[in-house]
């Protein structure tokens, strides 16, 4: 079998993404209900979704990349290593240690730079720029939230439907399952996933996505349960439509403001985990939580060295704020009323 | 009402055999007990000595009941758990007993504090946000929440450390002392810091628990009668919003547990999350799955009283 290369996937995960993006504001353009959500949402929100629009671009442009057109006296990266436009734009800026930002020498000892004052946020123990590395969090930390979003959501939305919607044996086996895995204290469950499959960035969102559809689950059971008993699901009954039909057009859609909801909710929560879990020496490598820790010991030097830890800090708290306020523009406008809030 | 309360103490039994269930797939069945003895002794060791650290830890079993009835890790797994008999660590041959016994005393001494100063704090100043519902007031404090829920918990233990324990030198960076005079300088660090990461979503939930009951009929009569606003907030609002309360504050214990696995980690208390900690860095599997089963044990008891209390807290509440 031929083995694919992880940047060709990437690439075609982003092109895939982009497309996906593509079609729902498609979708939300035409149907009238979700465009007037849309439009409040964008004159609620401007600032935050430009900032989420921001992060965003840069973890796509850090998912595309290529082989070659490296220049010859580049030295440190491999000849044939696929690079992403984030590290061309920063190729070639690695210096020798530390270096404060804006500095034109370096911090301990003081001999001269090679590029002084373009590196706006310093340089790390290893000279590497740490706007570079900044820039690089973004992808891991949307990569975090979004593909275990991508697990947690369907399981969440097959056993909630399924078993609201069909009651039974399957409801009482998922409201076991559910309350199983809700006694078992998140962080240690986590902790005993990601120990059990090994480290690493698909075992972190699997364990993640483990623990975070439960809450989700809920929600929708008891929403099916509701939908369940409405008028036109009786009506789509009687005229002997199939049940797998009537779950797809008239439950589904029904559900999707929760889903676009717990979404939005469920991100800044997995992204402030990943951060947890990198504390704990588990998580994802080169997220701002790996920074954030790696810099932990640095502000006991002296004179301190903070800006490491001041750039990962603040990339990673704009994130969560910015997604912070979206979401609750979001549940705001599309649900005013029902929903609680996720536990 | 008795027949009540052993439903849902069967059911809270079934929940634990689950969660033991699953504590044996991840630990046994996923993590093989050959991984397990390879994690914990290095790569580079011969296959005689996998096999004795195996039978000296109990492992050298088969896995599940079809395979040996009378001797299986599945059976023993549940009958060692369920017995409190939770053996010797895998990384440094202690007893797991004796280690969760030492560290109780510490990790209470935090989370017990940390809890009551996060209802004494949080209850009175929704009460307050909500009481200003709809003003500038209202939106600054929701605001304020929101940052400071953006917050991640590693950041305000890093700051907390360097400006309070570094600048300031108010209190020691990190450590612990059992005597009760010192006590309070160390835990004072780790409380402020568990307090500042939980007050904004606290206050937030409260706050929406609140107003949601302040639009019910009940309290637009009482206004009607002539009561103050204060009392209304007090007597009517924060009385009827006490089951939203009381399941939080439920919920919150094994939460409480989790926020101590960091604060005491990395404030140097030595109590079952440092415990945790440890066991994380040294692939110390049994006590791993020893203090998920206990989180879990403590979490499922919890949760049973609360159901029970409801019927105290509340008289609407009859159990059927």
């Amino acid at each position: 079998m031929m083995q694919i290369e992880p940047y060709i996937f990437s690439n075609v995960v982003t092109l895939l993404l982009i497309l996906g993006g593509a079609f729902v504001a498609r979708s939300v353009s035409r149907e009238r209900l979700w465009r007037e959500a849309a439009v409040t949402l964008w004159t609620r929100r401007r600032f935050a979704i430009v900032v989420v629009g921001l992060y965003m671009t840069i973890g796509l442009f850090d998912s595309v990349a290529w082989k070659g057109g490296i220049p010859e006296d580049a030295i440190d990266v491999l000849p044939n290593a696929p690079l992403t436009l984030v590290d061309r734009a920063f190729l070639g800026t690695k210096e020798a240690s530390y270096s404060s930002p804006f500095a034109s020498v370096e911090f301990y000892g003081g001999s001269a730079l090679k590029h002084p004052g373009s590196h706006p946020f310093g340089t790390d123990i290893l000279g590497r720029d740490v706007l570079y590395l900044s820039l690089k969090g973004a992808r891991v930390a949307l990569l975090i939230g979004g593909l275990t979003s991508l697990i947690a959501i369907p399981l969440a939305l097959i056993f909630g439907v399924g078993a609201g919607y069909f009651g039974g044996r399957f409801d009482d086996f998922v409201f076991f399952l559910i309350s199983t895995l809700a006694s078992m204290p998140g962080i240690l469950l986590l902790i005993a996933l990601i120990m059990a499959m090994g480290r690493g960035t698909l075992s972190v969102c699997i364990a993640l996505g483990v623990t975070s559809w439960v809450g989700f689950c809920r929600l929708t059971r008891a929403e099916t349960l509701k939908l369940r008993e409405l008028d036109y699901v009786y009506a789509a009954r009687a005229l002997g439509v199939p049940e797998f039909r009537i779950v797809l057009r008239h439950i589904l859609p029904n559900l999707a403001h929760l889903i676009v909801i717990t979404f939005v909710l469920m991100f800044s929560g997995l992204v402030l985990s990943e951060a947890v879990l990198a504390w704990l020496g588990i998580g994802v490598d080169g997220s701002w939580g790996q920074m954030i820790d790696g810099a932990r010991d640095e502000l006991s030097r002296d004179p301190i060295i903070w800006w490491n830890l001041l750039a990962s800090g603040a990339s990673l708290f704009v994130l969560i704020l910015a997604v912070n306020a979206v979401g609750d523009a979001i549940r705001d406008v599309l649900d005013p009323r029902t929903l609680k809030e996720p536990s | 009402m008795g027949a009540y309360v052993i439903r849902r103490l069967a059911y809270g039994v079934g929940v634990i055999v689950g969660v033991l269930f699953l504590l044996f797939l991840l630990f046994f069945t996923v993590t093989q007990p050959d991984d397990i003895a390879r994690r914990a002794l290095g790569e580079k060791v011969s296959v005689e000595v996998i096999e004795q650290w195996k039978v000296n830890h109990g492992y050298d079993r088969p896995l599940w009941p079809w395979q040996d009835w009378d001797d299986n890790l599945l059976f023993e797994h549940y009958r060692r758990m369920l017995t409190f008999d939770f053996g010797v660590s895998d990384a440094d041959d202690s007893p797991i007993i004796d280690r969760i016994r030492a560290g109780v005393g510490p990790s209470l001494s935090l989370t017990v504090p940390l809890l009551v100063l996060g209802i004494l704090g949080g209850i009175p100043l929704s009460l307050l946000v909500a009481f200003f519902r709809e003003t500038y007031i209202d939106r600054t404090g929701v605001f304020l929440c929101v940052l400071a829920m953006s917050v991640s918990i590693i950041l305000y233990i890093v700051g907390a450390q360097y400006l309070i324990g570094k600048v300031l030198r108010w209190y020691p960076i990190s450590g612990f002392d059992a005597d009760l005079l010192m006590l309070p300088r160390f835990l004072a660090l780790p409380i402020i810091v568990g307090l500042l990461s939980g007050i904004g979503g606290d206050v937030r939930f409260y706050r929406t628990v609140f107003l949601e009951e302040s639009t019910r009929d009940f309290i637009r009569t009482a206004r009607a009668k002539g009561a103050s606003e204060p009392r209304i907030m007090t007597h009517h609002v924060l009385r009827n919003a006490l089951i939203p309360i009381l399941t939080r504050v439920v919920l919150a214990i094994p939460f409480l547990f989790t926020g101590a696995l960091l604060l005491e980690a990395f404030f140097g208390i030595p109590g079952l999350g440092s415990m945790t900690f440890d066991a994380i860095q040294a692939n110390d599997f049994s006590t791993l799955r020893t203090m998920v089963f206990i989180g879990s044990l403590a979490f499922v008891l919890g949760q049973i009283a609360t159901d029970l209390s409801y019927g105290l807290v509340d008289p609407r509440v009859r159990f059927e």
